[in-house]
């Protein structure tokens, strides 16, 4: 990333302070740091996923300093279609790219995502692995997430809720909606020893719906 | 520097003078009880000041740079408002260009129409055009499920964020003889009253108590509104040099000002109950979201400017 010339990297640091301010000024986000602190420690966030704004959403309420050592996973296909995506997920988000379609794929998505925390950077994650189009409030999880905390037991797994996006921007709408964001950080999880995959992702799916909002009165 | 200038700079130090006052005794209070004893009601009461600290800061810059300022401070004020409202009320994806087109094209129509004088349009903008418009571009995305108070809410949020709010910069289009240019202190003396009668209401009824307004929605009682609104009405007739209104003229509009602003006040400590919220947003630090500083200032400002225009204009 650094033999990138620095016409290109300023060019993404001022796209990145860019997609910051618009976030702000379209939602006034910000962050409910209620299970962690925002300090700078291996993580990996797991999120519901409503909205292609999630990842932005977070990204953005981190700290500069978290957020330069955070990536996000991310979809190569989306991310790769054209060379704006190309610039603002590779060299602004600095996105670890992972194919979803195992037909034609050359690289194993694990092997990238467990060579990026080898690498010692935070990751922001979607773990139901599509946008969520649904009424329920969460799609069942993937099985990445389980294998990353069997993998490297050290790092905390942050429930991270992002409140309202589905509102703000729902799939196939091109004007986002001013409305306020809140993005809620749960307490850490980590894989037990001798904890199963299905035991686990109950517990991260219970974790991550305990941060909802709760809605104002039963309708 | 022109006379009005000069009055505005005038009233500034004047508040700026209270408010050093105010924090000072504050902090007094605060030195008093000891660093291990927080006192509920002085913690609120310092927010208040630090909060109107900001608010007089940036009103006061916005009204010494004249029409234009005052239009874009308040345009960004009621965009700020609609967000916090907007995002608590009942809404479908069906929604969504509505929504939009409430926060990127009504909205920005309002403030412009004010700059443009254009008040037969402006008064009606919201109340007729987008009460009829917005329905129907949520209706032609057919989604009928709760669609009356999805309609009703959006148009709740219009009315008050963007149309009353907007009658405050709305004063300076009043052509009042003998008032030319001034009218921008008319602004600082409708803020001013009414935000004292807010403060001074607090303070009151605190002290006194009695028989609450709206048991169950506001801690408010009638004892602290009337001399909430009497100490307004006072306030009033002292500033009356900086309005068209002479002495009494003056401590009776502050007196309707101070009072729609209080009840406007009790309206939405109903809706954030409804709501399940206690403020409506973070924006402010330790003190809530825009529209709990905007809501008594919002009920006032219609009829501070009908009133106004009725008996004082040419």
């Amino acid at each position: 990333m650094d033999q990138t010339n620095p016409l290109r990297r300023f060019a993404a640091s001022f796209t990145g302070h860019a997609i910051t301010l618009f976030a702000r000024f379209i939602t006034a986000v910000r962050a409910d740091w209620r299970g962690i602190e925002p300090v700078q420690r291996q993580r990996v966030y797991f999120a519901n996923h409503t909205s292609n704004g999630d990842m932005p959403m977070i990204w953005s309420v981190l700290p500069p300093a978290m957020r330069r050592e955070t990536r996000p996973v991310a979809a190569a296909d989306y991310w790769l279609k054209n060379r704006l995506r190309a610039f603002v997920g590779g060299e602004v988000f600095r996105a670890v790219l992972i194919y979803r379609n195992p037909e034609g794929r050359t690289e194993d998505p694990m092997a990238k995502i467990i060579a990026a925390l080898n690498d010692g950077s935070s990751l922001i994650i979607f773990p139901e692995g599509a946008r969520n189009m649904g009424s329920d409030p969460l799609l069942p999880f993937k099985s990445g997430i389980y294998n990353i905390g069997r993998a490297h037991p050290g790092v905390d797994l942050v429930p991270t809720w992002v409140a309202n996006l589905n509102t703000i921007m729902p799939k196939g709408e091109v004007i986002p909606l001013p409305l306020i964001c809140t993005v809620t950080f749960g307490t850490p999880l980590h894989v037990d020893p001798d904890e199963t995959k299905d035991a686990f992702l109950a517990r991260a799916t219970a974790a991550l719906l305990a941060l909802a909002p709760k809605p104002a009165r039963a309708s | 520097m022109t006379g009005t200038t000069a009055d505005l700079i005038l009233l500034a130090f004047g508040v700026f003078g209270l408010l050093i006052g105010l924090t000072l005794l504050g902090e007094g209070l605060r030195l008093r009880l000891g660093a291990q004893h927080s006192n509920p009601v002085i913690e609120t009461y310092m927010t208040r000041i630090r909060a109107w600290w900001a608010m007089v800061i940036l009103l006061s810059l916005a009204l010494i740079s004249g029409q234009t300022g005052v239009l874009v401070l308040f345009a960004f004020v009621s965009f700020a408002a609609l967000r916090e409202f907007l995002t608590l009320t009942t809404k479908s994806q069906a929604d969504h260009l509505a929504l939009a087109t409430g926060f990127f094209v009504i909205l920005p129509a309002q403030y412009i129409l004010i700059g443009m004088d254009w008040p037969a349009l402006f008064g009606i903008l919201i109340p007729v055009y987008a009460f009829l418009l917005l329905p129907i571009v949520s209706v032609l995305r057919g989604d009928p499920n709760r669609f009356l108070i999805r309609v009703a809410e959006t148009q709740w949020g219009l009315m008050i964020c963007v149309y009353c709010a907007s009658h405050v910069p709305a004063l300076m289009t009043i052509p009042i003889p003998g008032y030319d240019g001034r009218a921008v202190l008319l602004i600082a003396f409708l803020v001013m009253v009414v935000q004292f009668g807010d403060l001074l209401e607090y303070y009151f009824g605190r002290r006194i108590g009695g028989r609450k307004i709206a048991p169950g929605i506001s801690p408010k009682s009638w004892a602290g509104l009337a001399c909430g609104v009497t100490c307004a009405a006072l306030i009033g007739g002292l500033l009356h040099w900086i309005t068209p209104f002479g002495v009494f003229g003056a401590m009776g509009m502050a007196a309707v000002a101070a009072l729609t602003g209080l009840f406007g006040n009790i309206v939405f400590a109903a809706i954030r109950r409804d709501k399940g919220v206690k403020d409506w947003s973070h924006l402010i630090p330790g003190q809530g979201g825009i529209m709990d500083q905007l809501d008594s200032v919002a009920f006032a400002a219609p009829v501070f400017y009908h009133l106004t225009r009725f008996i004082w204009s040419a």
